[in-house]
């Protein structure tokens, strides 16, 4: 399963890995160079260098996201999820299965991004490990909302509903471009129920040090959140629900 | 030209000595949400290296039993057993004995042919280099050979059917189960999936098989059973399932026009009526012969040039039991 999952990755290359490459190169170009020169430093880092760690999990996040979800409700779609479920493949494997091929994606854009982001700015690595810990952790879990997403999906329409009324505007509001400190008190209360918020600021802290949250907390937030959504989506695999009659 | 496989493997010798029927179906039921009862209660035995044909109308429980044996339906009540091995707790081995066919092509339409059925071996814990020995095999058997490195989306649909056989049989299962695996297939590519068949039951492969064409299962299967209404109606040898016909209707057709049926006296166990000024057609009661039917023309000087059975066998046989009107 994970061959096939990494080889549809690779297969639809310019489908999986380039657009979002293009897409933060573009947010790296206009508001890190163009109108991050204006804004100045924040704390003692540049304004791109500040965004930097929010684009890649941004990346990592909407590629792990869809990957499973597509690669799930295309294979409902075709039938061919029907393969999986007349063989012998455990509920824990197959889920497995769909969640190695979504970190794969995610981690590998989320590289390819950071790589691109070397050429505008070089970027410090103060705490490589909780940086590696929290971009697996995310793309896990988001590997495993998509798979959840894809099994309650009945049409192309409802994989798209989540990324575009859900992740976007929590990714964007997840301090992504903007220390939370910087926003008045009651925003900034209503932030930290924001999931999003934790993972990138886990993730800047690996690189910059800087971080609006306790590390602690959001890694072991992060944990949990995995724990039960692995749980769920092993439920309804195992169940059937919305695979088999 | 289909050799597979050429000798019956020893697992199936094993089962045979186990006498461990292929497939043991007891009090199966299944309710959908909604309430509709597609299965009432079924049981059935399907023995080891039979030929086995599942056969009813439209709606009459015919997918949702294979559905289920396949692990795609969940049943509401009753046990399933497959070579011995009970689809609830010992699943991953029923599964293993298990290679299917479904009705409607069901592969990753933009995969290359041959990943499509090397990825299936992968579920099924077939090592890459086994699967890749075996796909030349049975893609030479199939006559997909040339479409090896073809997306599944640009096969016809006859092949698309022999690409789902060879997925089916790669894991080398010891019960395959066919859905329709004849429908909307030209008759030429059809009689060779038919003698291909043959040869793997012929080689200790339990074969189950839906089909529409009763000529096929007549043809092929030593036993039938007929599902209605979601209960089995008739289950048996396909051959003594046929004695059960009271009656059999044939066409012959003369050498001369005839034009005196209705002065000829009766004849005892047929009834016969002009279809034409060159054709008959005769109902022959099970007691009576075609001999005794062909003498009695020739006598009053009609000659018959050729016959044939007005429909199959079996067709009467399953329009006889499942006809409420």
């Amino acid at each position: 399963m994970t061959r096939k999952e990494t080889l549809r990755i690779f297969r639809i290359w310019t489908q999986t890995l380039l657009p979002s490459v293009i897409s933060t190169s573009l947010y790296f170009l206009i508001f890190g160079s163009f109108i991050g020169s204006r804004i100045g430093l924040i704390g003692e880092v540049t304004y791109l260098q500040f965004i930097i760690p929010g684009l890649v999990m941004m990346s990592v996040i909407t590629n792990a996201y869809s990957n499973v979800v597509a690669s799930v409700f295309s294979a409902k779609f075709q039938r061919n999820i029907e393969e999986l479920l007349v063989s012998p493949l455990t509920s824990t494997v197959i889920l497995l299965g769909y969640v190695v091929g979504g970190v794969m994606r995610g981690v590998i854009v989320g590289f390819l991004v950071f790589l691109v982001s070397l050429y505008f700015t070089a970027l410090p690595m103060t705490h490589p490990m909780i940086a590696i810990t929290t971009i697996i952790g995310t793309a896990i879990l988001f590997s495993l909302l998509g798979f959840v997403n894809a099994i309650f999906a009945r049409k192309f329409d409802d994989i798209a509903i989540v990324p575009t009324f859900i992740l976007t505007p929590l990714t964007y509001l997840g301090g992504l471009f903007y220390s939370i400190k910087d926003l008045p008190l009651i925003w900034q209360k209503i932030s930290f129920f924001n999931p999003i918020l934790y993972l990138v600021n886990s993730f800047r802290y690996g690189f910059l040090g800087i971080s609006d949250i306790s590390v602690s907390v959001a890694v072991i937030s992060m944990g949990v959140l995995i724990g039960i959504m692995w749980c769920v989506a092993l439920f309804l695999l195992h169940r059937g629900i919305g695979l088999r009659q | 030209m289909l050799l597979y496989p050429k000798s019956t493997p020893l697992r199936y010798y094993t089962l045979m000595l186990e006498n461990l029927p292929a497939i043991h179906i007891h009090q199966l039921t299944k309710t959908y949400p909604g309430g509709l009862q597609a299965l009432k209660g079924i049981d059935l035995t399907v023995r080891e290296g039979q030929f086995f044909a599942l056969l009813g109308p439209n709606g009459a429980g015919k997918s949702t039993t294979i559905s289920i044996l396949c692990s795609l339906v969940n049943k509401t009540g009753g046990t399933v057993s497959i070579c011995g091995h009970n689809i609830d707790t010992d699943w991953s081995k029923a599964k293993t004995c298990l290679g299917v066919v479904p009705q409607e092509f069901n592969f990753n339409i933009f995969e290359p042919c041959w990943q499509i059925v090397v990825n299936q071996a992968g579920y099924y814990g077939v090592p890459r280099d086994v699967a890749l020995k075996r796909l030349d095999v049975l893609f030479d058997q199939l006559g997909l050979s040339d479409k090896r490195n073809e997306q599944a989306k640009n096969l016809s649909g006859g092949f698309k059917r022999r690409l789902m056989i060879a997925r089916a049989l790669i894991h080398e299962p010891r019960v395959l189960i066919l859905d329709e695996p004849t429908a909307g297939v030209d008759i030429s590519l059809r009689r060779s999936m038919w003698q291909f068949l043959q040869e793997l039951n012929n080689g200790g492969m339990t074969i189950i098989l839906t089909t529409h064409y009763l000529e096929e299962a007549e043809a092929l299967c030593k036993e039938v059973a007929i599902i209605d209404h979601g209960k089995i109606v008739t289950h048996g040898n396909t051959q003594d399932l046929l004695q059960q016909l009271n009656a059999e209707s044939f066409i012959l057709y003369c050498t001369a026009p005839i034009d005196t049926l209705s002065a000829l006296p009766p004849i005892s166990g047929v009834a016969l009526r002009q279809l034409d000024p060159l054709c008959l057609e005769a109902d022959i009661d099970q007691n009576h012969t075609l001999t005794e039917l062909i003498t009695y023309l020739q006598i009053h000087g009609i000659t018959v040039g050729r016959i044939r059975n007005k429909a199959n066998r079996l067709e009467e046989l399953f329009l006889k039991l499942v006809n409420h009107d």
